[in-house]
């Protein structure tokens, strides 16, 4: 049975989807922020993610990007800096893969591939070792710092997107836009067809290093009422990092309810299926739990 | 007490072992090869520096070319801050790194900000903050490349690039020259001087032909340079005060006695 048919069944439409729907008004709105002013002349954030100036006032800088700027040997302006370290400040206390499920725009893409695999029910494929991933983000500063320039941002999926997005469209967008798609395009068949959430769950260095950038934040899930569970691994279908869930449910090397990997991206989707309402969300060091 | 292994039980046990760690190396370098094959795949996505199309400029203060694509983060900030619209993010088909920023002089060219708001907004170092006088950007050099069809070589006065130069009289210059079609007239050649030029694009966009006679090319494309050891002997005479060499014997040009500079019509009387 489709994982969420019986947590609809139980719970009503909203609830088994109440996460979800959250997290792509979230993405949408992050991007609606950067597209006002383009599209409408309502200047709210410039730039991208990348790095952006919100009402003219708030820096902020994608220390993913600006560290590979500094691996090329190139020291950024302070707004650059103090937007890097404003990110990082908050990504390293909500929890650094917060960034996936609630603003990366790739996010929609990935969860659509794996949606149409598991609807399709596709088994083929060969997943790869979910360390790739690290080696990958090793890669791209490696080769920043020898080229000397940043050639992961010519096919990195999550900035390509948003910069074709908002700057696309204002200007020559034609070869931008081929490129952009063209990626995405990869992504969703490697995801569709090779390996189930294969890029974000093994692959995107972005996800790797928001991963290891705040480890150990305060928003977290919580299997609280694991009791309750009847093992119908609907969780584990919807999860796109489904090995963090064991030891928190099944108390697997653990006694905390909590989701403590950092993989986890908090998106909240294992609450919207679970019939028996076993998830909440919750901080880090709420130890309540029904076992 | 335990039994000590036998021979073969150790054998077994070293065996396993050793193909537990075949496999795990197996598994790193697979992990490793494919990171690296992706991350080489985005190297060929990146056109070189080198590879740069004349016709696309960067903004004021952008860092030489090989160093702009290290340095830009492509967050469009500049693009953004930019009130006339010159700047645009690069896309893959320009031949440059995707998402940096430029601008095509013949589209829209710079207007030279006096605040240079494009520089204030950048959060990098891609466009050096330290430029603060807008004369001294250099986005690139203004040459007058087509001198068959500039209506002034023609003979005719244009001069639309030359007023329009917001460094005018300085960045390019009408520089009279003996017209030997008409015999009586004038040439009044604009000139680029790269020492005060901007790149700024203006006299590109204005020039009246369907395809500009001046184009603003990267400075790298569109310079020469002397070797090390030349000195210009005008230069040197100037700075000390008189020839190095002493007076020099002038010799007169048969054929061209008590001529104007510049006209080459010989002397009626003149025999060779
Ligand atoms: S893993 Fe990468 S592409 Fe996926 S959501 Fe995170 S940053 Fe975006
Ligand atoms: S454990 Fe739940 S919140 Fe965390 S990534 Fe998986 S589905 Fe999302
Ligand atoms: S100096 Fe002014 S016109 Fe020129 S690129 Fe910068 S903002 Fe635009
Ligand atoms: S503002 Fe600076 S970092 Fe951003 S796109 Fe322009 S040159 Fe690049
Ligand atoms: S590019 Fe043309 S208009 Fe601009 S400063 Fe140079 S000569 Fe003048």
């Amino acid at each position: 049975m489709t994982p969420g048919r019986e947590a609809i069944r139980s719970k009503g439409w909203w609830a088994a989807q109440r996460w979800l729907l959250l997290r792509r008004a979230s993405q949408l709105l992050v991007l609606s922020l950067f597209l006002s002013g383009p599209w409408f002349g309502l200047w709210i954030a410039k730039g991208n993610l990348a790095s952006s100036l919100t009402f003219d006032l708030l820096p902020l800088s994608d220390p993913f990007v600006l560290l590979q700027s500094l691996a090329a040997g190139f020291m950024p302006a302070l707004s650059g800096l103090l937007g890097a370290a404003l990110v990082l400040v908050a990504y390293n206390l909500i929890g650094g893969r917060v960034f996936c499920a609630w603003v990366c725009p790739v996010n929609a893409v990935t969860d659509s591939a794996a949606w149409l695999r598991r609807r399709l029910a596709i088994k083929t494929g060969r997943v790869p070792d979910a360390a790739t991933r690290y080696w990958l983000l090793g890669a791209v500063f490696g080769l920043a710092a020898l080229s000397g320039s940043l050639v992961w941002e010519t096919v990195n999926p999550v900035h390509l997107l948003q910069r074709s997005l908002i700057q696309g469209l204002a200007g020559a967008l034609a070869g931008g836009m081929t490129m952009t798609l063209s990626v995405l395009l990869l992504v969703f068949l490697y995801d569709l067809l090779v390996a189930s959430r294969g890029w974000c769950g093994h692959l995107c260095p972005m996800g790797a290093f928001y991963g290891l950038l705040g480890p150990k934040g305060l928003l977290r899930v919580a299997a609280s009422q694991r009791a309750a569970c009847n093992d119908c691994m609907d969780c584990f279908a919807v999860c796109p990092e489904p090995q963090v869930i064991r030891p928190a449910l099944k108390q697997d090397g653990q006694v905390s309810p909590v989701i403590l990997d950092r993989d986890c991206t908090a998106c909240g989707r294992c609450i919207d299926v679970c019939a028996k309402n076993v998830f909440n969300f919750t901080h880090r060091f709420d130890q309540r739990s029904d076992s | 007490m335990k039994p000590e292994p036998t021979h073969q039980q150790r054998k077994e046990a070293g065996a396993l072992a050793s193909q537990a760690r075949r496999k795990f190396l197996n598994r790193i370098a697979a992990a490793a090869g494919g990171a690296g094959a992706l991350a080489l795949g985005s190297l060929f996505a990146m056109p070189p520096a080198a590879a740069r199309p004349a016709q696309a400029l960067r903004p004021p203060g952008a860092l030489p070319e090989a160093e702009f694509a290290g340095a830009c983060l492509r967050c469009g900030l500049c693009v953004q801050a930019c009130p006339y619209g010159t700047l645009r993010l690069a896309t893959p088909g320009d031949g440059l790194a995707t998402g940096t920023r430029v601008f095509t002089a013949r589209n829209v060219p710079c207007e030279m900000c006096e605040d240079i708001p494009c520089i204030k907004a950048c959060p990098s170092s891609a466009l050096d903050h330290r430029l603060t006088e807008i004369n001294n950007a250099r986005m690139g050099l203004a040459v007058l490349i087509d001198h068959e069809s500039c209506l002034n070589f023609l003979g005719l006065r244009c001069d639309v690039c030359y007023r329009v130069c917001p460094v005018i009289d300085q960045a390019i210059t009408l520089e009279k020259l003996h017209n030997p079609r008409s015999d009586r007239h004038a040439l009044l050649l604009p000139t680029v001087h790269a020492d005060h030029c901007t790149g700024c694009g203006k006299c590109e966009k204005a020039c009246v032909l369907p395809t500009p006679a001046i184009k603003v090319l990267p400075r790298p494309l569109a310079q020469g340079a002397l070797p090390e050891q030349y000195r210009k002997g005008w230069e040197e005479k100037e700075r000390h005060g008189g020839s190095l060499i002493g007076e020099q014997v002038q010799m007169p040009v048969r054929g061209l006695e008590d001529k104007a500079p510049g006209d080459t019509r010989l002397n009626s009387d003149w025999k060779p």
